[in-house]
């Protein structure tokens, strides 16, 4: 039995574990609040560009690298993960899917590279012995466009240059604060839009200024870079809401903790008191008699 | 057949401005156009310019910087680095950032001087679209 000055000590512990997750909880809930309307403030823009693009695409046949579907051998994926641990299954999740994906497409004449960001990933990636063609850290709370725009730089000078034939985003999308989602997006090349039997009439002709190859290379690679900087900012909101979560979770298994403690406490200073008892009795008993 | 245009304006930053409007006139990169309701369908790249809107009798103005329209019959979007409204525009910041692309400009280093020019561009467009309200 665990004396009493014992179970003290393992109170404070717990006690002063609490004060720290519920620290980090609303750490996590303020970053959380920030990177949740920055993604809702990119969600419309980005939407509407895969919009545009899809008509462009539609009617723009193989003008530009980005949309020509090559027979798929070079598969990369780039995975999104975070920098800081501490988020229950936030990273666990990611690199699942990636694994079932890989395994999915594994054999044949199928080669697969992984690109990642955050060190989680990286981390991960390194126990299983698995090389990364690159990744890139330290983007978690200070995300910049500078950043994306080298993410996607590199993507794009890889894609053009033959070394891979498709490129797919693996990352959490922000449902709830409660509920994130792994999704796999295709980031290049871009998908045909599907031909809806009801669509009207024909397809009308567009007119382009300046030409059309000409808004297509500026376009494409932008439309790469917004869905990259998309997919970054939904990650970041959805790592904040899982560590929020984490730590809620914590400080509750904290706080049972110190109430069965308390009462294991309780419980023994209640049996010190009764053995101190009897002895009194007792003594008292013996000089009686 | 459309008679009402429905102008859509985002950036990376949000949604801007939504409404259906009667005309609609931007500076694209080959030049300022106009569109009004039953327009073909028409993609451009847009320069820094300013972009009015007619709904009505009412005029609105909106500063705009780079991006993409997409012209449909009954509708205008607008995909903008950034945008702003002309009552929202703060002249004086826009004043102070002329003069400093000015002296930049008088230094003349061949890296600052694209960066400096473009600077340059939006501060004036800026000021211009600011007083558009000014005077209304």
């Amino acid at each position: 039995m665990a004396t009493l000055r014992d179970i003290q000590r393992r109170i404070t512990a717990v006690k002063s574990t609490m004060q720290i997750t519920k620290a980090m909880k609303m750490v996590a809930a303020s970053k959380l609040r920030k990177a949740q309307t920055r993604m809702l403030e990119m969600r419309p823009y980005s939407d509407k560009m895969k919009a545009v693009l899809s008509s462009l695409a539609g009617s723009g046949g193989e003008l530009h690298p980005l949309l020509v579907q090559r027979p798929q051998q070079n598969v990369e994926i780039l995975v999104l993960t975070s920098d800081r641990g501490l988020c229950s299954a936030f990273n666990t999740n990611i690199m699942k899917v990636a694994e079932k994906f890989i395994a999915e497409r594994k054999g044949e004449n199928y080669s697969i590279k992984i690109s990642a960001v955050g060190k989680k990933a990286a981390e991960y990636l390194k126990r299983r012995n698995i090389e990364l063609r690159n990744s890139w850290t330290g983007l978690s709370g200070k995300l910049v466009y500078s950043d994306v725009r080298n993410i996607s730089n590199d993507l794009i000078e890889n894609y053009t240059a033959g070394a891979m034939d498709e490129v797919y985003v693996i990352y959490n999308t922000f449902k709830t604060v409660m509920n994130q989602e792994v999704i796999v997006s295709k980031l290049m090349p871009m998908e045909p839009p599907q031909q809806s039997d009801e669509s009207e009439d024909e397809p009308m002709s567009f007119i382009y200024e300046p030409s059309q190859q000409e808004i297509m290379s500026q376009l494409l690679p932008k439309n790469v870079e917004v869905q990259i900087f998309r997919a970054l900012l939904e990650s970041q909101a959805s790592e904040e809401a899982a560590r929020m979560t984490a730590m809620e979770n914590a400080t509750q298994s904290a706080n049972d903790m110190i109430n069965r403690l308390t009462l294991q406490y309780n419980k023994a200073r209640q049996a010190s008191i009764t053995a101190e008892l009897m002895d009194i009795v007792g003594g008292v008993e013996a000089l009686k008699g | 057949m459309a008679d009402k245009l429905t102008l859509d304006i985002v950036t990376p930053y949000g949604h801007v401005f939504t409404d259906e409007v009667d005309e609609v006139i931007a500076s694209g990169s080959e030049g300022e156009f106009g569109v009004l309701p039953n327009h073909i369908q028409f993609l451009t790249t847009l320069n820094i310019g300013m972009l009015t809107y007619r709904k009505g009798s009412e005029t609105g103005h909106f500063f705009v910087n780079w991006g993409y329209a997409e012209v449909g019959p009954d509708k205008v979007t607008i995909l903008a680095d950034s945008a702003e409204k002309s009552e929202e525009i703060d002249i004086e910041r826009a004043q102070e950032a002329i003069k400093r692309a000015e002296e930049r400009l008088k230094k003349a280093e061949k890296i600052d001087e694209i960066r400096a020019t473009s600077a340059l561009d939006r501060a004036l467009t800026r000021v211009q679209v600011g007083e558009k309200h000014q005077i209304k």
